[in-house]
């Protein structure tokens, strides 16, 4: 008995009997037998409910969590209940990507408000209705720069990205022609004396990241008028949580902005589902990848969302579309929307100045209480680097044992960095006790 | 209501000092963003984010959501989509609060529930597709494709052979396919379809030199045929010395049936969001599992899950690894949600689900075919192919004219105008959840379209009447793009 198949044998019968056929296997008799499979596959049988229940939440189980101060691309925030109960409406989660925009102005209105939020927060024109993550962003990014630059074969990235960024983008570029050049990194930032050298006619465009995989804000003045001289593009990743109180990257005078916005209503998942968000300036619109929704209106005048521009997409195009994304993340952005509608304007500077304020509350009591310090005296957001004089891993796995996730150990993400730096993200929603239960901890960790 | 009231954007309901989120009270010293940071690096311009209250914002979302359809309201036949009822109990295993709660680097000894779950799936996988192991890594089918191709990448490079460029795409595959082969950095080649609807072997074999990469296979096809000499394409194809890829968008046809494996193919991608019922998201997230054999197992992304003893692990230690295709390790929610459900089927019910699927896509074919043109009248398996181009001839009624008629009858449509080998095609996918009574209603409609279209063609022109908005012009959309709210 399988409760999602409704047939009794009756109708089955007489289905059958209707097309013209004995049995089921007969309509299987068009798969040849050398290719047909004989036999069960070796699967146990179906369950009940409660069986799988009882399975799942075993494993569920049998992880564990600990207060946590880790990040590199995924965080610990406030998620309110506005966001849970919305997405968890059957009408948005068990609906197609919205083809028909007749009976699909749910999901094409609220892709609407998260392109304008994105928007907002990047201070740029135009945005798409989501991609895959932060790090596949920036693959699509460059491939906008490529495609919307003439003759140009090079990106040029900064080395303070998120290394698994780099690791995504080699898989991306490697059999495409394209050549990755990493930029030198000067005190936990990018060198940015170092970019004008590389400019040249072939340079598409250059991928910066701030808040950067240190956690450090990076000074981008004047690097967006250096590229366009050399007709290249600025692309700039950014934690969106961060853009509640730092400059955005149409401030900085980017063309393209992306980014993860799992810090807006999204839980950690193990890493997924998350968004991948592009802004860019309007003149990039033709060659931005994946969908997009317009507003117009329908035979009574009366105003309308429905996708648009799809000349540029895959199934019209096909091999010759800007990208092939198809499926995107939608109901996360849909997640992401009611996220920034629920904290609103003032709500979401609040939070960013309260992730600006305790991550500095701890680092500060760190350098005081267990004498370490930073890797770099820059400024940061709600992430810093420790310079241990321990291993980090050490570091971590003791401080573990108190029940503290002390943060990301980054030559985990990336070998060739050394090996006792920890990079600590505080969020909101960590408090004053447990933050002084993290400078005891290390205090012990270190001794 | 006013309609006016009704159909505001989030940002029109804004109200200067309103809120909908209170922040906890800040517990440690107040500092000013200055203090800590200098000026330059803070932002400079306001947000124009809204400003309303909480009942606003659940007000406004579920309004939203009264405007759309969706699989728990009703009959959802849209081709090579398989809209199958979502379950409710992976709604609830997605929701446990140990599995939300993981972060992505913690230490892999505490996160042995999710990696079990992680391998358990992808051997799972592997049995239903006679595969060797694999990846969950794909966020969405496209996602997965462009992990296959770069497993043809990697194999060539790993054996130096350099010269393997072209990769083979029927004419009447998804537009996907020839997407990924292209950002994948392969030559597309189209091979065409013959007389029955199935890839032309006599084309395809003009196509075996050496320059052959190989081939990307929907089985059954976009049509919903099952292509009866893939074995001979495969053989041709690995002869030629090229591989073959399985676009697993149509596997809700043959579980327990037929595999790729058992047919030949290399490489596979699923969609979970399609055959393992996890729900579509309104247009994701999906996940993009792509299963290998043993030939390309090396060039798994990393990290790859694996068992030591009784420990699950990420292996970052690939040798021959393609690279990393992913942030993390995919939409891990989405893989509880189709691993929920393989557990619910069990071998059993996948095999009746693929049996039930094609007997109601044979059912409504042959129910409707009749009044609709069927262009290949032969059994189909989970979808079949109807044109309007008779209807259009005869009587101006398109494709668009029956899909936006259904919808003002509460069926969603089909998908229209592919696959492009066929004029006006509407392509149909009931999948096996649906009742006989749901689908003798849509027969019923479907009857009624054809005698409208006969008697009263310009009244099919005039709908839908009844849906939250009529026919949108899509040319305005495209020639004065607004895509974003802007405040005045």
């Amino acid at each position: 008995m399988f409760p999602y198949l409704p047939h009794t044998d009756k109708e089955i019968k007489e289905m059958l009997s209707d097309i013209g056929v004995d049995s089921i296997d007969e309509l299987f008799a068009d798969i040849p037998s050398k290719v047909r499979f004989k036999g069960d596959l070796k699967l146990p049988k179906g369950q009940s409910e409660l069986e799988v229940y009882t399975r799942l939440k075993t494993l569920a189980d049998n992880n564990r969590q600990a207060v946590s101060f880790l990040g590199a691309g995924n965080y610990d925030h406030i998620i309110p209940s506005t966001v849970g109960a919305l997405m968890g409406r059957t009408e948005f989660y068990t609906s197609y990507t919205p083809y028909q925009p007749e009976i699909s102005q749910g999901v094409l209105q609220a892709i609407f408000e998260f392109q304008t939020l994105m928007c907002e927060l990047t201070s740029l024109q135009v945005s798409n209705a989501s991609l895959y993550d932060g790090h596949t962003a920036a693959s699509e990014a460059c491939a906008l720069a490529i495609n919307s630059t003439r003759k140009t074969d090079t990106i040029l990235y900064s080395g303070t990205i998120h290394p698994y960024t780099k690791q995504v983008l080699e898989t991306y570029f490697e059999d495409l022609n394209i050549k990755l050049v990493e930029l030198p990194e000067k005190e936990g930032v990018l060198d940015t004396d170092s970019v004008k050298s590389r400019l040249g006619d072939n340079v598409a465009g250059l991928l910066v990241q701030s808040p950067n995989i240190y956690g450090n804000l990076e000074d981008y003045t004047g690097l967006s008028d250096l590229l366009h001289e050399h007709k290249s593009l600025l692309i700039v990743s950014s934690n969106p949580m961060a853009l509640g109180a730092i400059k955005s990257q149409g401030e900085w005078g980017a063309d393209i902005a992306i980014g993860d916005t799992q810090p807006f209503g999204l839980p950690a998942y193990y890493g997924g589902p998350s968004v991948g968000y592009i802004a860019a300036t309007e003149k990039l619109l033709r060659k931005m990848p994946g969908r997009i929704v317009g507003q117009s209106v329908d035979e009574d005048g009366k105003r309308a969302f429905v996708l648009t521009l799809q000349a540029r997409e895959q199934h019209i195009k096909r091999e010759r579309a800007t990208s092939n994304i198809c499926s995107n993340q939608a109901l996360a952005a849909l997640g992401n929307t009611i996220y920034l509608a629920t904290v609103g304007k003032e709500g979401l500077k609040e939070l960013a100045e309260q992730n600006m304020q305790k991550a500095h509350y701890l680092a500060e009591k760190l350098k005081k209480e267990a004498g370490v310090k930073l890797a770099a005296d820059q400024p940061f957001f709600n992430e810093f680097t420790l310079e241990l004089p321990k291993k980090a891993a050490d570091v971590a796995g003791s401080m573990e044992a108190d029940g503290i996730f002390a943060g990301v150990v980054l030559n985990q993400l990336d070998a060739s960095k050394p090996d006792n730096l920890l990079t600590v993200a505080v969020t909101e929603k960590r408090t004053v006790e447990e933050m002084d239960r993290y400078v005891q901890s290390m205090k012990g960790a270190l001794k | 209501m006013s309609t006016q009231l009704k159909n505001k954007l989030i940002f029109e309901r804004s109200r200067e000092g309103r809120r909908g989120f209170r922040v906890p009270e800040l517990d440690v010293p107040v500092r000013e963003p200055e203090e800590m940071v200098d000026k330059k690096y803070l932002r400079v311009n306001e947000t124009s984010l809204p400003e309303v209250s909480e009942v606003d914002v659940i007000r406004h979302y579920t309004r939203l959501s009264q405007k759309n359809y969706c699989v728990d309201l009703g009959f959802y036949p849209l081709g090579s989509c398989t809209m199958k009822y979502n379950p409710k109990i992976n709604e609830v295993t997605a929701g446990l609060a140990g599995f939300a709660g993981l972060h992505p680097l913690q230490p892999q000894k505490t996160t042995q529930g999710i990696l079990e779950l992680m391998y358990d799936l992808t051997e799972r996988l592997c049995e239903v597709t006679g595969m060797s192991w694999g990846t969950l890594q794909p966020f969405a089918g496209a996602h997965g494709e462009f992990t296959g191709m770069k497993f043809f990448k990697s194999y060539f490079k790993k054996r130096g052979d350099k010269g393997r460029t072209k990769v083979l795409v029927p004419d009447a595959a998804h537009g996907t396919n020839p997407a990924s082969a292209h950002i994948s950095g392969f030559e597309v080649v189209e091979v065409k379809s013959n007389e029955k609807g199935m890839v032309s072997v006599e084309d395809l074999k003009q196509h075996l030199d050496e320059n052959l990469a190989g081939i990307m296979l929907t089985n059954p096809n976009t049509l919903g045929l099952y292509e009866e000499d893939v074995a001979e394409i495969a053989e041709l194809v690995h002869d030629a010395g090229g591989l073959l890829y399985y676009d697993g968008a149509n596997l809700n046809a043959i579980m327990g049936k037929s595999r790729p494996g058992d047919m030949g193919f290399d490489v596979v991608h699923l969609n979970l969001h399609k055959t393992f019922s996890t729900p579509h998201g309104g247009g994701g997230p999906g996940s993009g599992a792509v299963m290998v054999n043993e030939k390309l197992e090396p060039f798994l992304p990393a990290p790859a899950v694996r068992k030591r003893g009784s420990e699950y692990y990420l292996d970052h230690d690939i040798p021959d690894t393609m690279g990393r295709i992913s942030g993390f390790y995919g939409n891990i929610a989405v893989l509880v949600r189709a691993y929920t459900y393989i557990l619910t089927m069990g071998n059993d019910g996948l095999k009746r689900a693929s049996e039930l699927a094609v007997l109601n896509a044979n059912y409504l074919k042959e129910k409707l075919k009749g009044r609709y043109y069927l262009p290949y009248d032969r059994v189909c398996k989970h979808e079949f192919v109807l044109s309007a181009q008779k209807m259009k001839d005869a009587y101006g009624v398109n494709g668009t004219d029956v899909a936006k008629a259904l919808l003002e009858f509460g069926i969603h449509a089909p998908t229209v105008y592919f696959p492009m080998i066929v004029h006006e095609a509407m392509m149909f996918e009931p999948t096996e959840t649906e009742s006989r009574e749901s689908l003798d209603n849509f027969i019923e409609v479907m009857h009624e379209i054809a005698d409208l279209a006969e008697k009263d063609p310009d009244k099919l022109h005039e709908m839908p009447m009844s849906t939250p908005v009529r026919r949108v012009d899509q040319v305005q959309a495209a020639k004065h793009p607004v895509l974003r709210w802007q405040p005045e």
